[in-house]
């Protein structure tokens, strides 16, 4: 009896240091969207209000009604749906070759695929920006493309790769075997399996896409160009006051097409920089 | 007849050639179909990445400024721009700091993450379903989204840590100002940065201790085994790769950490006295719009990064060429 009660008391404790990490971790969340529905007079006082009983939209407003809020939400759009379009199609070539052929020259390859996701992004800026300002692709969108290109292309091949692995090779043989040509297989058997992969990998190019920072902000001078980070980035600093309300409606704006993404695809694809490892 | 024989037999090796010149072609084709696949690819990182780094190199060897940037061309210098860096000591300062820095965000990511995961074992299902979401949760926040959060919640003011810190007996610390010198400004970059990193940690490291054999863990509770004897002898054995891996990416990312601390200590507090390697490069090469001595410092910090990343790279790439 005593025994059970103390596997129990036992249980209780680490339930309770469970929740406890997960008060700690989710907190600042929770700040964050709690602040933007809190009126001003309680964002200011010293005594905290943890929960709004009364929430305002006042903060949502005024956030989108700032300068160049919609502009800049939509040149993060374009500059993301482009650099992903772009990267995914190329990828996914290199991904079938890898996943599915031998050949000399793929050691180098997959060295080169892997490497450059390791670059550091801070140690690119200055080369990325003096070719770019040479051809003339600074404070332009298009130049924030080909930077970004440099970590999302590597990204998708190699994601890719694991995702085609997961489909057996039997099923294109056996295809090939009933006459179709590669071609066929390729269309018919492998891009439709692949639908799920292809649809997880765009996602989370979107997300690292959306979640830029540093390339941006060196590239991009006006605001009117400008992406959604850069512009909450300067949202701070601007006057003596900030509008804490607001910025947190900002941010949680900015995060939730991301949360809700992220939320979508995190099982299928969390692994990938691991994979393998994991599997041992 | 004979003459028959001959234009059949004429007949039969055009045949064959022509039959083994398919079949050549179709080996060749077959033999290039993946170099045809990887072409854009490779192409594309060429241009887009290739070439700037070629120049890269030739611009640390240039005195390039931003008349230069206009002009499209600087004059060689030689080495100048390495010497100018390895002589400042505000390099080997950054550098050392940097060292230290990463030192500490590796250990308190691995350390708590190891901790979190095994905690994650031991909690009844509900808790761990909430704790896993609420991680994902974290995970999913954008690094620029998480940096005003945490401006907010340090904020000198009204910052929400100051009172819950007061309110729970740690201190005074009405209106304490956590950005007021260099440590205490990376210790909250390294708390955004600890906390920010975790979930991928966590979660990694819990998928791999489902690996760890129930039976064997029991059997050494059973006679007795401490259980810090069964996470040192059974379970790190197991998940040991996974460690390193995450170790290795912690490092590397660490290291050239930029987002953070550049907008959570803010421009305009950036001294030499905190500046970190990402931002000291920032700071000398695109602020100074001195390009040359900046092409400097970034080669040296990717050569340092390139090295930092060896073993993760090997063990990704024997893992890449298996399958």
């Amino acid at each position: 009896m005593s025994r059970r009660r103390n596997r129990r008391g036992k249980q209780a404790a680490w339930n309770a240091l469970g929740l406890a990490v997960f008060v700690v971790m989710v907190f600042p969340v929770f700040w964050m969207i709690s602040t933007a529905f809190k009126s001003d007079a309680q964002i200011v006082s010293i005594t905290p209000t943890w929960f709004p009983l009364h929430p305002t939209l006042a903060h949502f407003s005024a956030a989108i009604h700032k300068p160049f809020f919609w502009q800049d939400v939509e040149n993060s759009l374009i500059i993301v749906s482009v650099t992903v379009a772009i990267s995914i199609v190329l990828a996914f070539l290199a991904a079938v070759a890898l996943a599915r052929y031998r050949f000399s020259g793929r050691t180098l390859f997959v060295v080169l695929v892997i490497g450059i996701q390791m670059l550091p992004q801070a140690g690119l800026i200055i080369p990325l920006y003096v070719v770019l300002a040479r051809y003339h692709q600074t404070n332009v969108l298009s130049g924030v493309v080909i930077t970004y290109m440099t970590f999302v292309l590597p990204f998708c091949v190699w994601t890719l790769r694991g995702f085609l692995l997961g489909i057996p090779k039997e099923l294109e043989e056996a295809a090939m075997v009933d006459g179709s040509t590669r071609l066929g297989v390729f269309i018919k058997i492998l891009l439709p399996l692949m639908g799920p992969g292809l649809v997880a990998t765009s996602v989370f190019a979107f997300i690292t896409s959306w979640n830029e920072y540093i390339f941006a902000r060196v590239l991009l001078n006006d605001q009117s160009k400008q992406t959604i980070t850069v512009w909450l980035s300067y949202f701070l600093g601007t006057s003596r006051h900030t509008d804490w309300g607001a910025l947190m409606a900002a941010s949680t704006l900015t995060a939730i097409p991301v949360v809700i993404f992220f939320l979508l695809v995190q099982r299928r694809i969390a692994f990938g920089l691991t994979a393998g490892a994991v599997r041992g | 007849m004979p003459s028959d024989s001959s234009t059949t037999a004429a007949a039969g090796t055009l045949l064959g050639t022509s039959r083994r010149r398919r079949r050549l072609w179709s080996s060749l084709a077959r033999a290039s179909t993946p170099y045809a696949l990887i072409v854009p690819v490779v192409a594309v990182i060429g241009v887009i990445l290739g070439y700037p780094l070629v120049w890269l190199v030739k611009l640390s060897t240039e005195q390039y400024g931003l008349f230069e940037l206009i002009k499209h061309h600087g004059p060689s210098i030689g080495l100048a721009n390495y010497r100018s860096v390895l002589h400042d000591q505000i390099f080997w300062h950054t550098l050392l700091r940097t060292v230290v820095f990463t030192a500490a965000n590796v250990f308190f990511t691995i350390v708590l993450g190891m901790l979190i995961a095994l905690l994650l074992t031991r909690v009844s299902t509900w808790v761990r379903v909430l704790l896993t979401s609420g991680l994902v949760l974290v995970w999913s926040m954008p690094v620029v989204v998480a940096v005003e959060v945490w401006n907010w919640m340090t904020n000198y003011q009204n910052g929400v840590l100051n009172y819950v810190l007061t309110e729970l007996h740690l201190g005074n610390y009405f209106q304490h100002d956590w950005y007021g010198s260099t440590t205490s400004q990376l210790s909250m970059v390294t708390l955004l940065i600890v906390w920010g990193a975790l979930p991928f940690v966590v979660i990694t490291l819990y998928a791999g201790l489902a690996q760890v054999p129930h039976d064997l863990v029991e059997a050494a509770e059973v006679d007795g085994a401490a259980p810090w004897r069964v996470f040192r002898d059974i379970t790190l054995p197991i998940i040991r790769p996974i460690l390193l891996i995450l170790t290795s990416l912690s490092i590397i990312w660490d290291f050239g950490v930029f987002t953070q601390p550049y907008l959570l200590i803010g421009q305009a507090k950036m001294t030499p006295g905190n500046f970190l390697m990402s931002i000291y490069l920032f700071e000398e090469g695109y602020f100074k719009s001195d390009y040359g001595r900046g092409a400097a410092i970034s080669l040296l910090m990717l050569l340092l990064v390139a090295v930092l990343s060896v073993i993760y790279v090997r063990k990704m790439v024997r893992i890449g060429v298996a399958e």
